[in-house]
């Protein structure tokens, strides 16, 4: 696996760039990996990102949007609007967290 | 010792991607409703632009009176197997009284321990992940119904070549 370099830091990533170690991630690593993919980050955005991280800590896997939406309080429509076209693994992606496994 | 690798970054493909897929849902089974609606979710997060056609028995999807009432029945479903085992149920016990009741209820439970919602709930998702939904004419007129027996959300009431035509370029799938 890859390790590269980001926000002066080295980061353990896969092939496809996410981070692949929860504990590497901190908030200067998020706004890298935003500004990476064209997402400017508001409060709005840190609010899922963060219920992101708290939820992958209990659960052991990333949320899909669909629980992003019952658990997390924000409906799909927004998330679409915050991070558009593909809002779940986006969101994953700037969390530091693998791409969401369920279907649905 | 280490070596940086050069910067990784996702490609999560163009803004402005032209993909396109219709899918067109022919089936009003509970087992047979959930496919399309989750590859119309899986396509609409992936930025792929989604249509749906409910057509037949897909048509109780959308019709308010039936949405909440989809069934499975394991009749003819040589797939059916006793819960957790590879033993085959005898299909002539299949038609027997309250036994697709029975099967629905099992079902609905095993795609809500997923945390994959009912159907109205998912075509809620759906379109508000930006899905589109289109009703079949000739399925209305058959069944004598109008766009107020729909869902509200439900575009409009056209027929094949309607779909067709808006469909130009879009992969599709038949359910």
């Amino acid at each position: 696996m890859p390790v590269i370099e980001i926000a002066g830091k080295q980061i353990n990533v896969n092939e496809e760039g996410f981070l692949t170690k929860y504990d590497e991630w901190d908030e200067e690593i998020a706004k890298v990996l935003a500004k990476q993919i064209e997402v400017e980050m508001t409060d709005a955005h840190w609010n899922i990102i963060k219920f992101l991280r708290e939820d992958f800590k209990k659960e052991g896997e990333t949320a899909t949007s669909r629980r992003v939406q019952t658990v997390g309080g924000v409906p799909v429509k927004e998330q679409f609007v915050l991070f558009p076209k593909k809002p779940a693994k986006k969101m994953a992606y700037i969390a530091g967290l693998p791409k969401p496994k369920g279907c649905v | 010792m280490t070596t940086t690798s050069p910067a990784i970054v996702p490609n999560f493909g163009s803004e402005n991607s032209d993909r396109k897929l219709a899918i067109i849902c022919s089936k009003g089974n509970l087992d047979m409703a959930y496919p399309g609606l989750i590859l119309a979710n899986a396509a609409l997060g992936e930025g792929v632009e989604t249509l749906i056609f409910f057509t037949f028995w897909g048509f109780d999807m959308i019709t308010k009176s039936r949405m909440n009432d989809l069934q499975f029945s394991p009749a003819g479903n040589t797939a059916m197997h006793l819960p957790g085992s590879n033993k085959h149920l005898p299909q002539a016990m299949m038609p027997a009284p309250g036994m697709t009741a029975i099967a629905t209820k099992m079902l609905k439970k095993q795609i809500a321990d997923l945390d994959v919602p009912e159907i109205p709930d998912f075509l809620d998702q759906i379109v508000a992940a930006g899905g589109h939904l289109w009703a079949c004419r000739m399925s209305a007129d058959m069944n004598k119904l109008t766009m107020k027996d729909l869902r509200e959300d439900v575009e409009g009431i056209i027929n094949a070549s309607d779909f067709i035509e808006m469909t130009e370029g879009a992969q599709l799938l038949f359910i």
